[in-house]
Formats: C-alpha cells, structure tokens, sequence
C-alpha cells in the first residue's frame, strides 16, 4: 500500500486509454508516437534481416551455416571473445583497484590516461600497432590489441564503483578477521561485481561488432566474414544469414550477463552510504605497481599516438590531403549532428513514458531502444539495406539511410544520456507547473526542457562522437563518391599509405578524446553536483 | 473565496481502491485539516481535488463549478488551486524570483506582484537566490507564496512541515498560519500529525482506509470521536466501565455528566481524557479522602506537564489509568494516590 506514488504513474497510461484520449491530454499522445517511431527504426533492420536470410531459402541457409567455414569463425569469435574479455576484466578491476583502494603515486594522472583509450578508434589501434610491426596478424595480435582499446569499458564503471564502496564494509571483514586479500575478494569483488560484469558486456558486444581491427591484422571472425561476403561476394542473403548468427551470440552475451548478475545486484549500496574508505599502502611495492599501470598506458595509448604522429611527420614530407580532409570532416560533422539530433530528440519522448508512466508496455518499449546496443554496426547497415531494397529505392545508399543507421545504433547512448537527467527532475515539479496555470506543453518548454537540458546535450555529443568514428556502417551505406573521416582513412590504410592516412585519424581521435578525456574527469570530481 | 466540496469520491490504482467515497466540504475561507496515517490516501485526496489524478466516481465541487464529476474533467492548469507539494518541489532552474512569478503572465511578473508576493512571506531579501541556497523553512515559503501569486480560490497543503525540524517546524507553522489567516483563502492541508491539525485548522477530517470517519471542530473531534480507534488516534485516554442513568454515567471515579445531553440506559464504556483525573497523594492515616485509591506504577515527565500511570485498586475497565498533572504535580513512582475526575465524559461504542 505504502508504494501508492509508483503504482500511481504506473497505471495512469492504462487508465488514460480506459478514459480516451481527450485533448488535454495531448503530450502522452507525442510521446507515444516518437516512441512508436523509434521503436519501429531499432525493429525494422532486424526484421528485414530475417526476411532477407528466409528469402534465400532455409534449405540453403542450413547449407550455409552448417559449413566447416563457419564452424571455423563460430570458434575464432568465440576464442577471442572469451580470452580478451577475461583479459580486460583482469587489467580492468586490477587497474581500478590501484588507482582508487590504493596509495599508487600519480594515481590523478593516471585515472585520466587509462581511459583515455577510449577515445582512440579501435581500428586506429589496430593500424598503429600494424603500421610499425607489419608481421603483426592471426589470433594473439587481435586479442592484444582488442584488450589495449577495450579494458577501459570495464575500468571505468569499476574504478566508478570502487570509489563509491563504504570503507564499514572492508573493516567489518578485517575485524572478522580476514587477510587484506580475502577481504578484497570476499567483500570489494562482490560489492562492485555487477560494475565488473556491466563493462565485460561492453567488451563482448564490442568484440562481436568490430570489423576494422581484425580486418587489418587479417583475422576472420563473423563480422569480417559478413563483410566480406555482402561487399565482395555480393552475397545478400548469406550476409544476413550469417548476421542472424551474430545477433544470437550477442543476445546470448546479455542473457549471460543477466544470469550472473542475479545475485550480485542485491549486493548494490545505496547512495551515499557510509563514509569513503580509507586508501591501502602499498609500501615498496608502490614503484612495480606504478611501473605496471605506466606500461599499461604506453602500450594502449602511447603506442598507437606515436605511430600517428611518426606517420604525420613523415606524411607532411609528401603531399597532404588538405582539402580532401576538410570535406571528408564537413561530412562526417554533417552527418553526426543530424543522426545525434534525430537520436536525442527520439530518447525523449521514449524516457518520458518510461519515467512518467511506467507499465510494461513502456518499460518494454525502453527495452527495445536499448536492443542497438547488442546490434553490430553491420547488422544494423545490412537490415537498412535489405529495407531500402525492397520498400524504399530512393534511401538505398543516400545520406539520409546513413544518418538513420547511425541514429539507431546509437540510440542508446542517447537514452541513457536523457534518461539519468530526466530521472532527477522530479515530477512533482512538472505537477505543480500545471497547478500554476500551464498546460502540459508548456509546462515540458519551461520545467522538463530546461531541467533534461543537460542531459540532452551529454546524449547529444554521446552519438556525434560514436557516429563521428564509426567504420563498419558507413563503409557499407556511405553514399557514393562520400567519404567521411573513417571511410577516407579506411581506403588508405587498406592501400598502406599510412601517411595519408594518419591525419584522418588524428582528426578522429581529437574528436572523441575531449569527451573521453571529461568522462574521467567527471568521474573523479565528487558526487553530488550542484544545480544544473 | 470560494467552497470546496468533495462527494462520494473514488480512486484506486490497478483495481484497488484507495478513496472510497470520500465526502469533504471545506467552508469558503477555512482552514480544513485532513488528517490520517501514512497509506490513508491523504495524498491521493490532494492529487484528485488538483487534478493531477481523476477521479472515477463522485464529484469534486469549487465555488459552484464542477473540477471532476468522473465524466468532465478539468485540466489542472485550469482549476484556480494552488498547490505546495511536501518537499516544496521549487524550480532548481529558476530563482526564487522565477519561481514565485512563474504562474504569472509577464507582464504582472514586470509588474510589482512579485516582490509584493515576496515581502508577503517575508523573503525579499532572497529573490535572486537558487533553492539550493535556500534553508527549509524559505523554501517552504517561496513554494507558499508561488502557490498564492495567482490568487487561487483554494490552496492545498500536503504536510508542508514535515520536512522541517522540530524547532523550525513550529515557527514556520505560525507564520504560514497567520498569512492564510490574512489571505483568506480556503485551504486543505493535509498532515499524519494530530497536534498540527488540531493547532491549525478551524476544521479536521479524519481520513481512514479511503472514508472520512468524522469531521468536525477539533474541540469536537478530541472530546466526542466516533469511536475508541479515533479517541487514541488523537490522544492518550481512559476507558471506563459504566452504568447510565439518564444524562450521568456512573463509573469507578463517581457519577460523571454525559457529554452532548445523550440520555443513555444500561451499562457500556465512557472515555475521558488523562487531563480530566485529579490525582492527588493519599496522606498516611487519612483514609477518608475522596476518590479513588491507586498507585503510581510509572511517571512520565515532559516538563510542562506530566503523564502518571496509576493502578487502580478497584477493577475499572483499564489496566492503567492515564492523568496528565502539572510538572511540579508528578509524583515517584509507588505512590499511593487518590483518584478523581471532572469534567463530562463521552459514551463509546
């Protein structure tokens, strides 16, 4: 009974439809269609995937995927899934643990420099590692490489964590008379494990969508196969075939996230609890720790800038691209905004329902929106593709179906941007706006949008810089004679001239390290900002 | 100034009800105080007669218009109801300046009304300031006073002082109490707390279990609840055995009035109030004093006044009797006392 405030919103879209929608009523009716809208642009490309792959015929898709070749990829994907996934977890909690529970020196430094590898493309890594030591390919390259550009998923949320532990915990532990180092896995591990498996998640899908990386150190998993097949052997249907399989791997990664994470989300603190804990002294053993965590950061992130910059100075001996670059970054600029606008604009109305009238049409709606996040770049392109061919000829390759993939696929970024600022501007003041005279539009102009305005411009800049970098989608919906950034750096690092190359992706990862670069510093200032 | 009447009123939420027929009527200008335990529906009460929630049955009535009859409806933006959530749910966007013109068309927000609203409720010092800059109790009041700016013909409270401790809490309660007083606007205010609804309000309803089981005066309501579960829920008290016999009631303590004139037959249950005994220590040899004999088997000491639990000698319906004395009248606990009362009392069911 004492629940009254949740069950309230909860019923109030079930018992507007009992009661019609009247006209004062209007707002719930604009969300719902931006809702439906969004919900029906993440569900379209995988439909169409399914009626592409059924289009070919189940016997020959049996065919297909039975063959030893994906038998081959289906065990390359899965190997280095599992070895770099374990390896970011490792480098992840052990990086974290350093520079938030102990007294490793530099450790403010530090916290900025190993995230920062975020923000460098993974298959700018790739080329820098490869444009140094050409010999580098196969298995152990992929997975050195995919763990230096992706353990900062999961030492960022875990560093997060960590930093918020209640100090009680680990002394109650002591007291009950455990090592330091049962402590630490008895209580720190469990307390901050759903932080843990969250960026693993991270990490999985994004090992199952890149194509880049392994394309340039020549290793065959299922998104370079899929490829390959669309863009060489103009293979539609086995694509699509093949990209099912993706998916499946993708979903059985969140379903293996959510069954181990059942039991340690009951472990969650709340907010504020308890007072922060105390640092760890590491004694001498401060210098080999500092040592560890510096070559961590000189292979994930001095490694690849100084490879561009060499190639820089080297490329500005040659002739050097200027007006090539500054159109391919007019579009790449063009096309960001307008796929960050029309994804932030689409995360609104769909938080506004999951927030404000919260039942399980909703929830599920939201749910949805987050389905991108488990859609590689290449699922999503083919999907549009299949779509366009068949119901829309005109969007097959126009900017506009590039956007509208960006937009998807980074949808939630953009819903979760919108969501945590919506979630703090309580409706209580959106109710008291309407007891004070405005209707319900005017109430979202003067309270909800200045309130979520913050939120909007983090969801806003969240998809600009992931659609700014994005490689897979854009190599394969790029309107033709278009390049963007990726695209232009793309053709020639694939026609080694590394020079030319390298500006591109310095432009690049100038673009997405600011934000990396205020992801870590926001997470060092302490909780509790002040008013927006 | 307008009425406000609430009639046969139902609301639930997903097939469980919450109001059930609730009937309310707040008198042009009073303050009307609905008072309950967390859970009653105080607060969905405040939400349908704001509009934020409709209401499915029963009719909610101001100043002759109709605001919901479960059929029309009228949008709370167009109800004249001001509104103070319990937390004050100030803009943390705007300053208080915005806050309190915010109901405001622009040009009365160009106008003086906002630093008259202001100077009202005693902040004018502080219009430029974000509410985060601000203590509770200013908070409380920039959120009265943009609840008053569009001069609405009712306002609603909902327990606008619980968030405040316990000093403030009592300061600010005045204060908001005199400006209301001087505005005359009709207002629920909707609180868990006994003492503030009978300090406060011309009128309290009592709200149980989505009905309202009695309004009245609070004189009325803490001398003749309705029932036992009321007479505690507003204070300590005793109950006793009696006998009736036309207008008195004979109990353990003597022959006492019965309360409101009622004429009675037969035996049941009177209640009367801790503050109706007189207690008093028997002397030593003396046993020829009036009243009743007991012995002080606890004392609770408040300072201004005291609580003295007795056992009665002689059986009387309670294990314990309640008397609240003077703060120089508490006595150790063993004390052998002598018990009287005064005062009419109230037949219970």
């Amino acid at each position: 009974m004492s629940s009254n405030a949740a069950s309230a919103s909860a019923d109030s879209v079930g018992e507007r439809l009992a009661h019609g929608w009247s006209g004062r009523r209007r707002w719930p009716l604009v969300s719902v269609a931006g809702a439906a809208v969004a919900t029906a642009g993440v569900l379209v490309p995988v439909a169409f995937l399914i009626v592409q792959a059924q289009d070919s015929g189940w016997g020959t898709l049996r065919r297909l995927l039975l063959r030893h070749s994906t038998a081959v990829l289906l065990w390359n994907s899965v190997r280095l899934t599992v070895a770099c996934t374990l390896l970011c977890a490792v480098l992840g909690v052990g990086a974290a643990w350093l520079v938030e529970r102990s007294d490793v020196p530099l450790r403010r430094l530090l916290s900025v420099l190993l995230v920062l590898p975020l923000g460098i493309p993974d298959f700018v890594t790739g080329f820098g590692w490869v444009s140094i030591d050409p010999a580098l390919h196969g298995y152990l390259a992929a997975v050195m490489i995919m763990t230096l550009s992706l353990y900062p998923l999961v030492y960022l949320p875990v560093a997060g964590a960590m930093r918020n532990l209640d100090a009680g915990l680990h002394e109650v532990a002591r007291s009950l008379g455990d090592s330091p180092a049962r402590a630490f896995v008895r209580v720190t591990l469990r307390q901050v494990w759903p932080a843990v498996l969250g960026g693993c998640l991270l990490v999985t899908l994004g090992l199952l969508a890149e194509y880049g990386a392994f394309e340039i150190v020549q290793y065959q998993t299922f998104t370079v196969q899929i490829f390959t097949e669309f863009k060489l052997g103009f293979d539609a249907a086995a694509a699509c075939g093949l990209s099912l399989v993706l998916v499946l791997l993708s979903i059985a990664a969140l379903g293996g996230e959510l069954a181990l994470s059942g039991r340690g989300r009951a472990f969650r603190t709340g907010p504020g609890a308890g007072r922060p804990a105390g640092r760890i002294r590491l004694g001498r053993r401060r210098w080999p720790a500092l040592a560890a965590l510096a070559a961590l950061c000189g292979l994930a992130l001095g490694v690849p800038l100084g490879s561009l910059v060499y190639w820089m100075t080297r490329g500005s001996s040659s002739t050097l691209p200027s007006t090539s670059i500054l159109a391919a970054a007019g579009h790449t600029a063009e096309y960001g905004a307008a796929a960050a606008a029309i994804a932030t604009v689409l995360a609104v109305p769909i938080c506004m329902l999951s927030l404000r009238h919260r039942n399980r049409l909703t929830i599920l709606i939201e749910r949805v929106a987050y389905l991108p996040m488990a859609l590689p770049g290449l699922v999503v392109a083919l999907g549009l593709v299949a779509f366009s061919v068949r119901y829309a000829l005109s969007l097959y390759q126009s900017a506009l179906e590039l956007i509208l993939a960006y937009a998807i696929l980074f949808l939630p970024l953009a819903v979760v941007g919108v969501r945590s600022a919506m979630a703090q501007a309580s409706p209580a003041l959106e109710e008291v706006g309407r007891s004070l005279g405005s209707g319900p539009a005017e109430v979202f102009r003067r309270i909800t949008l200045p309130l979520i305005a913050p939120g909007l411009g983090a969801a806003f800049a969240l998809v600009f810089i992931s659609s700014s970098t994005e490689l897979t989608a854009t190599l394969l919906l790029r309107p033709t004679g278009v390049n963007t950034l990726a695209t232009q750096f793309w053709t020639y690092t694939t026609n080694f001239s590394y020079g030319a190359a390298a500006p591109y992706a310095g432009l690049m990862v100038l673009i997405s390290a600011i934000p990396a670069y205020l992801l870590s510093r926001r997470a060092i200032a302490p909780a509790g900002r002040s008013r927006s | 100034m307008s009425r406000l009447a609430v009639t046969g009123l139902w609301k639930g939420y997903g097939g469980e009800p919450v109001l059930r027929g609730v009937d309310l009527e707040v008198p042009a200008g009073s303050l009307t105080s609905v008072l309950g335990l967390s859970g009653c529906g105080k607060t969905t009460l405040l939400r349908v007669i704001a509009g934020f929630e409709r209401a499915e049955r029963g009719t909610i009535d101001l100043g002759g218009e109709t605001l919901d009859d479960g059929r029309t409806y009228l949008a709370p933006e167009r109800r004249s109801i001001g509104y103070v959530p319990q937390e004050g749910a100030l803009f943390p966007h705007l300053t208080v300046e915005g806050n309190v013109g915010f109901g405001l068309t622009r040009a009365e927000r160009r106008s003086s009304t906002v630093g008259e609203l202001l100077e009202m409720v005693g902040i004018s010092a502080l219009a430029g300031r974000f509410p985060h800059e601000l203590s509770g109790g200013e908070q409380q009041r920039v959120a009265l006073a943009r609840a008053l700016a569009r001069r609405p013909q009712a306002l609603l409270l909902d327990e606008p002082f619980s968030a405040l401790d316990a000093t403030l809490r009592a300061h600010v309660r005045e204060e908001v109490h005199s400006l209301l007083r001087e505005q005359g606007v009709t207002t629920v205010l909707v609180t868990h707390d006994q003492e503030e609804a009978l300090s406060l309000a011309d009128s309290v309803a009592v709200l149980r279990d989505g009905q309202i089981v009695q309004q009245g005066t609070p004189a009325e309501l803490y001398e003749r609840p309705v029932d036992e579960r009321l007479a505690r829920f507003l204070g300590a008290v005793n109950v006793l055995d009696a006998s009736f016999a036309g207008e008195t009631a004979v109990t353990p303590l003597g022959r006492l009035a019965l309360r409101g004139a009622a004429t009675q037959e037969g035996s049941g249950l009177v209640m009367l109030r801790p503050e109706q005994l007189d207690v008093r220590a028997a002397d030593g040899g003396e046993n020829g004093g009036e009243g009743l004999g007991g012995r002080v088997e606890l004392c609770r000491y408040y300072g201004h006044d005291a609580l003295l639990h007795i056992r009665a000698e002689q059986p009387t319906g309670s294990e314990l009797l309640l008397a609240r004395v003077h703060g120089e009248g508490a006595l150790p606990v063993g004390t052998r006392v002598l018990v009287r009362a005064h005062g009419p009392v109230t037949a219970i069911d």
